[in-house]
Parts: C-alpha cells; sequence; structure tokens
C-alpha cells in the first residue's frame, strides 16, 4: 500500500515537472510559433539567479517565485528585441538563432560562474511513509504546476488581455486593424514564456546540481513535451505530460532511470509517427 | 553533363591537388587531417539540407555510428578495411531505416528536427550507459562514458601491421574528400539530384508529376549518412578513441552552424565553414580569456541575422558584381556555386 503511494507520488511529480520544464516552451511556440531552443538556458539562468540570491540573503521562495522569473523574464526580454523580432515567421532561422543564444549563454555563465556545480538544499524537509522516504518537496512542484496550469488558463481564457494575445496570434493583421500592436503583444508574449522557463529553472534548481550546460538535459525533453502536445496549448501540455511522464516512470520503476528516459524518448518518436500533428491534432480539437 | 567531365571535374582536382600540396605548409598536417575529417561531416548535412531540406538535427548520430560501428569491428576483426567500409554502411542502413519511418509518415520540419535529435538522444543516453562488463559486442567493451581505446587503426589492406598515420593519413583522407565532393557533385548533376533539389523547393508540385518523394528523400538522407558515416570512421582512426561525446547534442549544432556559415545549397560552403569553424576554433582553444562557446554562439546568432545565405554564396556574389561578365543566371542557379565556389575555396 505504501509502496503504491510512493509510486502514485512520483508519477504525479513526473509530470507535474515536464508541465513546469514545458510551461515556457509551450507559451512561446504555441502562441508565437517559434521554438526557443534557449529555452534550457533561460531555465540554467534562473537557477544561477536563485542562488545567488538566496546567497545574498534573500528567502528562498521570495527568489525563487519572485527574484528569478522577473530577471529571467527580462533578459528573455532583451533578447526578444535584439534578435528574434527580426526572425518572425522564419521557423528555422529562429530556431538557429535561439541555438546560437543558449551556445551564448551557457559560455556566459561559464566565464561567470565557472564550470563548477553549484547548489542549494530543497527548502522543504522529506517524511516517511511506512518504510519508503518521500520528498517533500516534489509536492511543492506538483502544486506549483496544478497553480501554473489554472493561472495560465484562466488569464488566456478569462481576461481581456488574455483575449487579445489569443486574437493577435490567430490574425495578427486584424488585431492590428483594431488597434492593437502585434509587435507589443508579441513581446509581452515572450517576456511571459521566458519569466516561465525562469519560474521553472528556479524551482527546479534545488533537486539538481547546477552548472553551465544544465539546460541541455531539459530543453530535448521541453521540445519533444510541446511538440507531441500539438496546437492546443493547454490541453496539449497536459496531455503530453501526463503520457510521457507516466511512461518514463514506469519504465524507471521496472528497469532504471536511463531506461525511462530511453522510454519517453522512443515513445516520442512513436507518438510523432503515429500523430505528426501532435495529441491535440487528433484528440480535442479547438480546445485552449 | 559533357561540360562536368571536361571542365569541371578537371578544375575541381587541379585546385584540390594545389591545396592538399600548400596547405600542409602553413597548418600541421595533424590538425589539417581532422579539419577535413569535419569539412566531410559538414558536407554531409550541406549535401541533404541544401540540397534535399532535410533540416536533420542528429547528424552527429550517424558520425557517432560510424566511429563506433569501425571501433567495434576493428577490434573484432583486427584488420581495417572491413570496418571501413562497415563503417558507412552500418550508418547508412540505420539511416535509411529511420527515413524510411520518417519520410513515408510525411513528417516535415519541425517534426523532422525532433526526432532526429531524440534518436541522436536515445543512442547518447544509451551508450552512455553502457559502462557494465555486460555489454560487449564480440571481443569490444563498450565502455559507457569511457569511450573504446585501443583499436586497430588504418592499415594497408590485408597486412595489419601497415599502419597508415601521420602524412600519409592526411593524403589518404584528402583524397577520400576529394572522390566523395566529386561523386557527390556527379549525383547533383543526375536526374536523381535535380529531382531532389525540386523536391526541396516544392515538393507537392513533384509529387504530383509523379516522384515518389519518399523513396528520393531516403535514399538522399542515406547517403548522407553514409558520408557521416565515412567521416566518423576516419575520425575514429584520427583520434584513436570513440566517446558517447560524438554522439552529443553540441556536435550536432556545430555541424549545423558550418552549414549555415559555409553557405546553404553550396558545395564547397559546408567543407569550408567545417574546416574554418573548427580551425577557429582550435585558435581560440589556445587561448583562455573569451569561451569558446559563447563565440561560437555569437557567430551563429550574427550569421542567422545579418548574413543568413552564409559565407561562400556571399563572396560568390560580390565577386560576380565586381568581376564577372553580367550574365542572366536562372533563379535557382543564381543560389548555386559552379566552378567559381572552389576558386574561391
Amino acid at each position: 500500500m505504501d509502496l503504491v503511494f510512493v509510486i502514485i507520488v512520483e508519477m504525479l511529480y513526473a509530470v507535474a515537472s515536464l508541465v513546469l520544464i514545458s510551461a515556457g516552451l509551450a507559451i512561446v511556440f504555441g502562441m508565437m510559433k517559434i521554438i526557443n531552443l534557449a529555452h534550457g538556458e533561460f531555465m540554467m539562468m534562473g537557477g544561477y539567479v536563485t542562488i545567488t540570491a538566496v546567497t545574498l540573503g534573500a528567502n528562498v521562495f521570495v527568489a525563487m517565485l519572485i527574484i528569478a522569473p522577473v530577471v529571467v523574464g527580462l533578459i528573455g526580454l532583451v533578447v526578444e528585441r535584439l534578435v528574434i523580432r527580426h526572425l518572425y515567421g522564419r521557423l528555422v532561422d529562429t530556431m538557429l538563432a535561439t541555438w546560437g543564444l543558449s551556445l551564448f549563454f551557457i559560455g556566459l555563465a561559464t566565464m561567470i560562474f565557472g564550470n563548477t556545480t553549484t547548489g542549494i538544499s530543497t527548502p522543504i524537509s522529506g517524511f516517511t511513509v511506512g518504510n519508503y522516504q518521500v520528498n517533500g518537496y516534489n509536492f511543492f512542484i506538483i502544486l506549483i504546476a496544478i497553480v501554473l496550469l489554472g493561472l495560465m488558463y484562466a488569464v488566456l481564457k478569462g481576461t481581456r488581455l488574455g483575449l487579445i494575445a489569443r486574437g493577435a496570434m490567430q490574425l495578427p493583421d486584424m488585431a492590428a486593424a483594431l488597434g492593437y500592436s502585434p509587435e507589443r503583444i508579441y513581446m509581452a508574449t515572450f517576456f511571459c514564456g521566458s519569466a516561465l522557463s525562469g519560474l521553472a529553472g528556479a524551482i527546479l534548481a534545488p533537486l539538481v546540481g547546477l552548472v553551465p550546460t544544465s539546460g541541455g538535459a531539459y530543453i530535448a525533453k521541453a521540445f519533444i513535451t510541446v511538440i507531441a502536445g500539438g496546437p492546443s496549448l493547454i490541453t496539449g501540455l497536459m496531455a503530453s505530460s501526463g503520457l510521457f511522464g507516466f511512461i518514463s516512470q514506469i519504465f524507471t520503476f521496472a528497469v532504471s532511470p536511463v531506461m525511462g528516459e530511453v522510454a519517453l524518448l522512443v515513445a516520442a518518436v512513436v507518438l510523432l509517427r503515429l500523430l505528426p500533428q501532435g495529441v491535440t491534432g487528433k484528440f480535442f480539437r479547438g480546445r485552449l | 553533363m559533357a561540360s562536368f567531365w571536361a571542365k569541371e571535374v578537371p578544375a575541381t582536382i587541379i585546385v584540390a591537388a594545389l591545396l592538399i600540396w600548400i596547405m600542409p605548409m602553413m597548418i600541421g598536417t595533424y590538425t589539417l587531417t581532422v579539419l577535413l575529417i569535419y569539412g566531410m561531416l559538414g558536407f554531409s548535412l550541406g549535401l541533404i539540407w541544401g540540397f534535399g531540406g532535410i533540416l536533420c538535427f542528429g547528424q552527429a548520430a550517424f558520425f557517432g555510428l560510424g566511429a563506433y560501428t569501425y571501433a567495434i569491428a576493428a577490434i573484432n576483426i583486427g584488420d581495417s578495411t572491413i570496418p571501413m567500409l562497415l563503417a558507412v554502411l552500418v550508418p547508412a542502413a540505420f539511416a535509411a531505416l529511420l527515413g524510411a519511418m520518417m519520410f513515408y509518415g510525411r513528417l516535415t520540419d519541425v517534426y523532422l528536427g525532433v526526432i532526429t535529435l531524440v534518436v541522436t538522444l536515445i543512442l547518447f543516453k544509451f551508450i552512455s550507459s553502457t559502462a557494465g562488463p555486460e555489454y560487449v559486442i564480440g571481443k569490444a567493451r563498450l565502455g559507457g562514458f569511457n569511450g573504446i581505446p585501443g583499436f586497430q587503426t588504418l592499415n594497408v589492406p590485408g597486412r595489419p601491421n601497415d599502419y597508415i598515420y601521420g602524412d600519409p593519413y592526411f593524403y589518404f583522407c584528402a583524397v577520400l574528400l576529394l572522390i566523395v565532393y566529386l561523386l557527390v557533385s556527379w549525383l547533383l548533376k543526375s536526374s536523381f539530384g535535380r529531382v531532389a533539389v525540386g523536391i526541396r523547393e516544392n515538393e507537392v508540385r513533384v509529387a504530383l508529376m509523379g516522384y515518389d518523394v519518399s523513396a528520393r528523400k531516403t535514399v538522399l538522407f542515406a547517403i548522407g549518412a553514409a558520408i557521416a558515416g565515412l567521416a566518423g570512421g576516419l575520425f575514429a582512426n584520427w583520434g584513436e578513441i570513440v566517446t558517447p561525446n560524438l554522439f552529443s547534442l553540441g556536435q550536432s549544432a556545430e555541424i549545423i552552424i558550418w552549414c549555415i556559415v559555409g553557405g546553404l545549397g553550396t558545395r564547397i560552403g559546408p567543407i569550408v565553414g567545417a574546416a574554418g569553424l573548427a580551425y577557429l576554433k582550435f585558435l581560440l582553444g589556445q587561448q583562455s580569456m573569451i569561451d569558446n562557446t559563447l563565440l561560437t554562439g555569437i557567430i551563429l546568432v550574427l550569421f542567422v541575422l545579418f548574413l543568413p545565405k552564409g559565407l561562400v554564396p556571399a563572396i560568390a556574389s560580390l565577386w560576380r558584381i565586381s568581376f564577372g561578365q553580367r550574365r542572366q543566371l536562372p533563379r535557382h542557379g543564381a543560389r548555386r556555386i559552379r566552378s567559381g565556389g572552389a576558386r574561391h575555396g
């Protein structure tokens, strides 16, 4: 019974961390049709910002939930102004340019922080269930993922801002004719996407030893999850995170963590072969 | 076709011979060899991306597969001839399977990118986790993250003790690259190559004309993988060790950067881009003031923003504006480098 509980928690945690990792990329890709391959580095920077803020004396939760997203969002804003805005509508070029940016940020982080592992301890202690030790921080991550999805849905569906954003994504010319500048909306969207990446990086930072190349571990997973999710932003994110998290945890428990990762990747290849437009290209069409 | 045999082939051979003669006077042959190998690797992606329109994020997978195939086969066989052939054939067969799966499923751009990226990651993760003694192929232990050292390097066919290394190995690689270059040039001049360019420009139209687009893309993809595998086999010989880093994302990224910087849709561009950037990296590696990765990133961003066509087409058009006679080139011909590219290379 205890084992079942532990497995369920681990599974929810795997799904939640996939949601967190992919949310920023999903916003940027889903709304602007831009693949940000520097997404992993935004997460890495979120982690470094958190660690720096904590060592400077800030509260851990303030650093993770406020400082890191704002700082990384601002970095994203600069990137959008300098690079991305010249490349709208050129999917492959944006991929290449952001890949270049990711290398740039890795190099920058290496020069500033050095090629060593840094980290902070998890702010929430673990507890035991029967014979098993459960990491209390996992619940925090699950909670954050749920809040995040709810918030995204509420903003996009419930507020006027979300309506304008969705409209501009569908028909930029029409939005411009109605007096909303698509350029500003793209800018704001990219800021939000980067901020979410920073948040994810910050929240996951206590769990991993941070090195400048940490981003590489996230980008592939995020990329796969978002593409496999398909055109619907939130539904797609939930569907593909759920599926991949489930599959990878099953193989992790049954065989080994490495096989769990490999199973996730194989599942992605099979899924894309069967549903080339992603999960929501076929099912749940028209949902947000 | 006639002018190809009468003009381009002799011209290419003469330029290549001159370069092979002059270059060792400026750069050591040990460094030059690896530049040539990277050139071949860049060339393989330049072929399928620049002429077939297939953006493969995992060209490093075929490179690494070639290198590992060579190393494993060389340990088991002991003579280098068959391993070298296998290093070409295994990646080609693997790419044909992968390509058939993707192209018959009508996957394009981003989705193609994801799958090739994922396959590279799977190989990287798998090979990295094979440290245990149970992972053995024949006599070769896969060795996990440490890779496979100590295999038989290139020897004269049939005489396992006559190794080819140092200067002769450089000439061997140079001649191989020249042969590959000429073969690919011939392929692109043939109807297969012309249809491939047609597919790049407008896939639907070519399909409606009755060509089997999926089959042709698969074959082109496999040819690209064969060249990358050959480069991998040569690299294994040069480095005398193979490690999982050959499969890494960084390696794939570099190949794409070489093609962008050198110039897509040209044959000489990716080779020049690869050799040039690899040499730049080698020079930068000798100083520690600015991080190497940072500069690579800046170069890529700047090229995508300001010179998206790459160096070779830019220089070629500059050359045409300055010195060439004013002649009307066909629209797609303008993106292609003819014998003019070899002059600048």
